[in-house]
């Protein structure tokens, strides 16, 4: 009987794990795309330099970053398929979606200040420690896009 | 203070170079931040507390790079690059660098 309530309970917080999560990543992607499409005019080049014929007035450090996590159910899945070995799918959306937060993040950031363009952007992912002592949880991946933001004049 | 994090701050020329700055500091998640999180990994996503956690002592770290450029008698920093280190369970070290300068 106590077996059953286990396997009850696991089975329930996949479930809720794939509905939740998978509704949760569908809203992100959607709003993602909104935002992305409302700050194309703010250019970000991963060049060193601002091409000669820019006239740059201002310039300064600008960040953004996005910690995420993957639900129960795909961290469930991607279990089982590093058994086999092989491409694990339900990373993939998961850090495309922190990517591109964090450069959203990075623009509004260089949007605050009053920056027309970003210059020698680069990212950084990095693995954060679980805390729990069991190791039982992920803690998460943290992606970090930063760069140097410019004034341009007109 | 102009930080960047290409080689000269556009739009301006380096007269002094001071040599290498850098800041870090480690912090570990406190309890409540933690049990908010582990409820989070049921379903994934963005884990916001993290996310501020990190953003704020990043914000730290370049702070302490900024105040020891402004020791050296600096007025700019460039080539600035971080670095996150996971040093111990439930910590991360955040580590900031790059070269002072005086820009004119």
């Amino acid at each position: 009987m106590e077996d059953l309530i286990q396997i009850g309970i696991t089975l329930f917080v996949l479930l809720v794990g794939y509905f939740v999560g998978s509704t949760l990543e569908r809203n992100h992607f959607k709003s993602i795309r909104n935002r992305e499409r409302a700050s194309r005019r703010m250019m970000v080049l991963t060049i060193e330099d601002i091409p000669s014929d820019w006239q740059s007035q201002d310039a300064g450090l600008v960040t953004g970053n996005a910690v995420v996590s993957l639900d129960y159910f795909k961290r469930f899945l991607a279990g089982i398929r590093a058994i086999f070995g092989g491409r694990i799918k339900s990373y993939e959306p998961l850090l495309d979606r922190a990517r591109r937060e964090a450069v959203l993040r990075m623009k509004q950031a260089a949007l605050d200040k009053g920056y027309t363009a970003v210059i020698n952007m680069r990212m950084e992912t990095s693995r954060l420690a679980s805390a729990t002592k069991k190791g039982k949880s992920t803690a998460g991946v943290e992606i970090l896009a930063f760069g140097t933001g410019v004034k341009l004049a007109k | 203070m102009d930080i960047s994090n290409t080689e000269t701050i556009p739009g301006k020329s380096i007269v002094s170079y001071y040599g290498l700055v850098s800041g870090s500091t480690v912090r570990a998640k406190h309890v409540g931040r933690d049990i908010m999180a582990s409820f989070k990994n049921i379903v994934g996503g963005e884990l916001k507390g993290y996310t501020e956690l990190l953003q704020e002592s990043r914000t730290e770290a370049l702070d302490r790079m900024i105040a020891q450029a402004k020791s050296v008698g600096a007025n700019a920093v460039v080539n600035v690059r971080f670095s996150t280190s996971s040093v111990a369970q439930g910590a991360a070290e955040l580590f900031a660098y790059g070269t002072a300068v005086q820009v004119q």
